[in-house]
């Protein structure tokens, strides 16, 4: 059925319209997302590089001291993972790029015979490693939307007692790290223990000088302990914010190629609706020429398909519109047409009778004039034959009163009763 | 020529300008830094910081710990919660200082009232000044 095509390819057309307004708006937030993600990534920047710089201070300084936070164990026999992932899906390969990396870091370090504790931020995290039955340690959601430095510490904090009680001998962290608008990739670093201090001063800004003699109070280690634990909130809140705004740059991603693939779809939807409309006018068209030409003869086609083609025809290149399907109406109408207009132009009450002229002359061998309105014909020694305007010219007055015609009364008397 | 001082949190730069003074409180006591301090670090404790730029009036804030280095003519302050004291709601602390206090009566070993009864009277005096 032509029309049930329609029908269902129309109804596909509007649900992926709505489809893409949707995807579409998520498009655009995300786009604002990701611009203030960097912002707060850029605001959070001076802080930990000033917190480096006192490590470097720290380096310079001389300082060897040791601190639980940087416990070095042989043989780790517990790793813990702190793996970031999203609340929200629709963010094209993001969540699954970290879990599926996470997860083959846990598998090789269980074939090594060390056991594993999760820290899982994020739904989607959550999600996958219970219905995989993982053992979750911690799990926290709600904070990697627009992560908030409280966030960080709550995190922090849980996974330091974890290492400094020696739950954990060591912990990665797994996220996804924000390159630049375009590119984000997945990182496993190890965040516990931290590196030991000069490490970390080299891997600073390098600035540190050795020469300056720092003062410290209360002492170095004083400085140290509240340093350390600080200086892990910080690189868990910048990971977190780099989570944050690669989850919005992806989602954006992904967002622009839904709607772009919603736009085709459309195209191509639309494509289909406009030949199956073109197909369903077309196929009518063909019924009802093929109708009237099954009728056959003059009468038939001069009475019936004129009217009917026409007023069919006329319907129908309202409907369609379209350039295509009007066209092609007007293929079919012009084609069915010749026909009956040529026989009526030419014999419009059949053999012998002639179609007037455009100068009102008679035209060769015709010389009855017929009256259409009032059905009477006149012979040329009619009275009335001079002022007797042909509707319809005969050759013989047989064929006029074969036609359906009479001869009218203005003929001489002889004639009449004849 | 004045010494350069910044004052950053983990989520953004709260303050940064010439001042000609800082006085802060470490762990050790009160310090003041005056142009040319020596390089020093010293970790902050809960105490109000104040900042003398070029007005007579200095600037207060009430800083929840972090630290304090001095190098290259140049005071930065990081701190995790610092609050101006415009922002402080000192009705809230004063209530906050009142719960900490009872907690403090039922058990005076309750570390986090101390904490807390500490922040909130660090929160009045910066904001009353």
């Amino acid at each position: 059925m032509p029309g049930g095509q329609e029908r269902i390819l129309r109804r596909r057309i509007s649900s992926v319209q709505s489809t893409k307004k949707i995807t579409r708006a998520m498009e655009l937030i995300a786009a604002t997302r990701v611009v203030k993600a960097m912002q707060r990534a850029n605001a959070a920047r001076p802080y930990s590089t000033k917190m480096t710089s006192v490590i470097e201070d720290l380096a310079a300084g001389g300082t060897g001291v040791s601190h639980p936070l940087l416990r070095e164990t042989e043989t780790v026999t517990n790793v813990g993972y702190v793996i970031i992932t999203s609340d929200r899906g629709l963010a094209g390969p993001y969540n699954s790029s970290v879990i599926r990396s996470a997860e083959r870091e846990i598998m090789a370090a269980q074939t090594e015979g060390k056991g594993y504790k999760l820290v899982l931020i994020g739904k989607k995290a959550r999600d996958y490693f219970r219905f995989r039955n993982y053992e979750i340690a911690a799990y926290y959601e709600g904070m990697t939307d627009t992560p908030s430095y409280d966030d960080a510490k709550e995190v922090a904090n849980v996974v330091a007692s974890m290492f400094i009680d020696e739950e954990v001998d060591e912990v990665i962290l797994s996220y996804q790290e924000f390159v630049s608008m375009g590119t984000q990739r997945v990182a496993l670093r190890r965040f516990l223990p931290l590196e030991q201090l000069g490490t970390v001063a080299q891997e600073g800004s390098g600035s540190s000088e050795a020469t300056a003699s720092f003062e410290f109070e209360p002492s170095p280690e004083g400085v140290l302990e509240s340093l350390l634990p600080r200086y892990v909130e910080s690189r868990l809140f910048s990971a977190l914010l780099d989570a944050s705004a690669s989850e919005h740059a992806n989602r954006q991603r992904a967002m622009k190629a839904a709607t772009d693939n919603a736009e085709e779809l459309i195209t191509n939807l639309s494509r289909a609706l406009s030949r199956a409309r073109q197909d369903a006018i077309t196929t009518e068209i063909m019924e009802i020429v093929g109708g009237a030409e099954a009728l056959g003869g003059d009468l038939a086609v001069e009475e019936l398909p004129e009217g009917a083609v026409a007023s069919s025809a006329g319907q129908f290149a309202a409907a369609a519109g379209a350039g295509a399907a009007s066209a092609a109406v007007r293929a079919a109408s012009a084609s069915a047409a010749p026909s009956a207009t040529a026989l009526l132009e030419a014999a419009p009450f059949g053999a012998g009778s002639h179609a007037t002229l455009p100068d009102n002359s008679a035209p060769a061998g015709f010389t009855i004039k017929g009256n259409a309105d009032s059905m009477l014909y006149h012979r040329p020694d009619s009275r009335s034959y001079g002022v007797t305007v042909a509707e319809v010219w005969f050759d013989t007055p047989e064929r006029a009163e074969a036609a359906g015609f009479r001869l009218a009364n203005t003929h001489p008397k002889d004639v009449q009763d004849a | 020529m004045a010494m350069t001082v910044e004052l950053v949190s983990p989520e953004t730069i709260l303050w940064s300008g010439e001042a000609t003074q800082v006085v802060a409180r470490t762990l050790d006591g009160d310090i003041a830094f005056l142009d040319n301090h020596a390089p020093f670090v010293g970790a902050l404790d809960i105490a109000e910081v104040r900042i003398w730029a070029d007005a007579d009036e200095p600037v207060a804030l009430a800083v929840h710990g972090g630290f304090v280095e001095v190098s290259h003519n140049s005071v930065t302050i990081l701190s995790d919660v610092a609050e101006f004291s415009g922002d402080i709601d000192a009705e809230r602390a004063s209530t906050a200082a009142d719960r900490a206090g009872e907690a403090l009566r039922s058990d005076g070993d309750d570390d986090e009232a101390k904490a807390a009864l500490k922040r909130a009277t660090v929160r009045l005096a910066v904001a009353g000044s």
